[in-house]
């Protein structure tokens, strides 16, 4: 493989890493939501992740020529192997973290998935059309969560501003481009993350003052995630994840 | 209040397109492939068929799939494939087709009006009009959740019937 196509190669399964992971942390809310409307909404919002990823990965599989398929480049790496942001494997901890979590990403991914749409590689801007529209509607919901649970009980608003707090050192990631990125802005293909840090930061904050909470802050910031050195909780949310393929290689529904 | 049949630019596109095809009897053979989740509208209703074109014997069939997890897609996948292959065309091939992005613009009335009968509100553009209650008409309805049953739908509540119902999401 040529470099230019294992840079491409490697930002897509970036891209399918990061929606995969934070699919499968989604999805372990199902059956244990606060109601069942929220269940619902949230394996929803999982699958659309899941959906986001299988198109990523497949079309990574495309790139190697079928080297390995979809599947296999999902559930038969290890740990070192996936490029996933480090924000998007942290355990779901309460409802209040998830939905600061969904709330911090949906505002980025929004905005980045508008710009990508515009890749001038056909099919990432393909995939990037699909999210863009999944992405408004699950910002519409998280942001209605922050603020009702920022401005909601006492209870609440210590629990989401708890979350914030907890997150904030993994915000720096969301902004910082790899190699492969770097090379690929200049062919106009992937979308260039220092930039979206203003726009950002303004959104979120005017949110955070709505919902009477406080911008967290800056205490210590940590990356890794994108040169494959993840958290203590990624292994353990792998062995889940990946247990039927390991087990029964190949097993279909 | 009367209601005006209207048929979105992005429908007419679609239709046009149909008409002009020289594939005529395929188009009507996949009218029977429906929804697995909603079964009273087809993938043409639904806006997800978009094209048919066959070449020495091969049938190929362009989808563009709804929500990126929708499940149903699959399922859609092998109905196209065993209502072809009933109709003896063996030869078939599946294309799914990203971009441009599937939009509940491209519903057929048809399509809005079963959804309708079937009880789920169909999908409306207009901003700031309240959702009409597909049970008893009513417009005094209400928000339960963003998400109801499938990615496609939400959740609302009359409260004049006080029944609750899906709402196919805009998109």
């Amino acid at each position: 493989m040529n470099g230019a196509r294992q840079k491409l190669l490697d930002f897509v399964i970036a891209q399918a890493d990061d929606a995969m992971v934070l699919g499968q942390r989604l999805s372990e809310w199902c059956s244990n939501a606060p109601y069942l409307e929220e269940d619902l909404a949230l394996t929803n919002v999982a699958l659309d992740y899941v959906g986001r990823a299988k198109m990523f990965y497949e079309y990574a599989s495309k790139l190697e020529a079928g080297k390995r398929s979809a599947d296999d480049i999902a559930f038969l790496r290890d740990g070192r192997d996936f490029r996933n942001l480090l924000i998007m494997e942290l355990p779901i901890g309460d409802f209040a973290f998830s939905m600061a979590r969904q709330f911090l990403v949906d505002v980025f991914n929004l905005e980045y998935m508008a710009l990508l749409q515009q890749s001038s590689d056909a099919e990432v801007a393909a995939i990037a059309g699909k999210a863009v529209k999944e992405s408004r509607y699950h910002l519409r919901r998280s942001h209605e969560w922050v603020l009702r649970l920022g401005d909601g009980t006492e209870e609440s608003h210590a629990r989401m501003q708890k979350g914030l707090d907890e997150l904030w050192g993994y915000i720096d990631e969301l902004f910082v481009n790899t190699d492969a990125e770097v090379a690929l802005i200049k062919e106009g293909v992937a979308i260039d993350r220092a930039l979206l840090r203003d726009s950002w930061s303004n959104q979120v904050e005017a949110v955070l003052q709505e919902a009477t909470l406080s911008k967290p802050g800056v205490e210590w910031t940590v990356t890794g995630g994108r040169q494959g050195i993840h958290t203590e909780h990624f292994g353990h949310m792998l062995a889940e994840m990946q247990f039927l393929q390991r087990a029964y290689p190949g097993l279909e529904w | 209040m009367t209601n005006i049949p209207v048929v979105s630019a992005e429908f007419h596109e679609r239709f046009a397109h149909r008409e002009a095809s020289g594939n005529k009897a395929i188009w009507a053979l996949l009218d029977q492939v429906k929804d697995p989740e909603i079964p009273v509208i087809s993938i043409w209703d639904l806006g997800v068929l978009q094209d048919v074109n066959a070449e020495q014997g091969k049938i190929s069939v362009v989808i563009t799939p709804t929500y990126s997890g929708c499940p149903a897609m699959r399922e859609i996948e092998q109905d196209i494939h065993s209502v072809l292959e009933q109709a003896a065309y063996p030869n078939v091939e599946v294309i799914s087709r990203l971009a441009p992005a599937w939009t509940t613009d491209w519903m057929s009335p048809e399509g809005r009006e079963r959804l309708k009968e079937y009880g789920i509100a169909p999908p409306q553009r207009v901003a700031g009009r309240k959702l009409q209650c597909p049970q008893c008409g009513s417009s005094d309805t209400t928000l339960i959740s963003e998400f109801g049953s499938t990615s496609c739908k939400a959740l609302y509540k009359c409260n004049d019937c006080l029944e609750p119902f899906d709402y196919f999401k805009c998109i």
